[in-house]
């Protein structure tokens, strides 16, 4: 654990991470910002996983294994994300928000 | 003095957020994001997790930063700004996760963690040895999964990347056949 530094404090940043990425989720109309914004999110919860199998549990390792799979997970989906928009872009030659509707049918 | 350290990768993780979010440019908003993903493997550093924090280094600032500025690149223009939302909704947006950070903050606050004084250090042995471990409280499986789920996604990404392409291949194929 880092000297001097409590577990509050850690949580309150993973919190507003959390919070901005919902931010940028909600308001950005580009799909590659929504990529970026999710990609935030799942960091601060990586960050939860790994601060509190340190601080609450460290004999255990539990929390360090999750955060590896959501690296792996998140790596798996970023790829995929970006394959399909770059597909989305060769057929409407656009990626945002408001011109992909092809799905809605 | 870790603290200091602390204090200053927090604050540079959170003004690069922010940045990230709001900037109109993709690629420098792609920028902001991996100076986040730094700031995310210092701390891990700091709590002496550096498997971890270079796991996190190689996978997020070495693999998908470099993906999303490929496709920055292959998307846009690099000057394009892009339109935002409108004025009212952002504001809507940023006073709604306002309240979603009170209300996270007063329930952690108010609860009462049991925290254990340590400053034992995690090797990377120790998470191998758990990782392939098929006794009780192993991830033998789960390790397995993933691997299997890294080899979809790799197919299929590259299927959906060159999918429009083989089908007008087969169309074509297909009206020459019936020409002959």
């Amino acid at each position: 654990m880092i000297p001097g530094i409590s577990i509050y404090e850690i949580l309150t940043l993973t919190t507003v991470l959390f919070f901005i990425g919902v931010y940028g989720f909600i308001t950005r109309k580009n799909l590659i910002s929504i990529l970026i914004s999710v990609e935030l999110i799942m960091n601060a919860s990586v960050i939860n996983f790994v601060i509190i199998n340190k601080y609450l549990y460290p004999d255990m390792l539990q929390g360090v294994i999750f955060s590896i799979f959501i690296i792996a997970v998140a790596a798996a989906e970023a790829a995929l994300a970006i394959s399909i928009i770059i597909n989305l872009y060769r057929q409407i030659s656009s990626v945002e928000v408001k011109d992909t509707e092809i799905m809605k049918y | 003095m870790e603290r200091y350290i602390f204090y200053i990768v927090a604050a540079i993780m959170i003004v690069f957020a922010i940045a990230a979010v709001n900037s109109r440019k993709m690629m420098r908003s792609v920028i902001y994001l991996l100076f986040v993903l730094m700031g995310v493997a210092g701390i891990f550093f700091l709590i002496d997790y550096n498997f971890l924090a270079a796991i996190q280094l190689t996978v997020y600032a070495g693999g998908i930063i470099v993906l999303m500025i490929f496709s920055v690149l292959l998307v846009h223009h690099i000057e394009l700004e892009m339109e935002v939302a409108k004025t009212s909704k952002r504001i809507l947006t940023a006073i709604a996760s306002l309240i979603g950070i009170g209300i996270f903050l007063i329930t952690i606050y108010s609860y009462n963690f049991n925290v254990i004084e340590n400053s034992k250090t995690t090797t990377t042995a120790e998470i191998g040895e758990k990782l392939l471990n098929y006794g009780e409280g192993g991830f033998v499986l789960p390790f397995e999964v993933i691997s299997v789920l890294l080899l979809a996604v790799m197919i299929g990404a590259i299927v959906i990347a060159k999918g429009k392409k083989l089908e007008e291949k087969k169309l074509e194929d297909g009206r020459q056949e019936s020409e002959v």
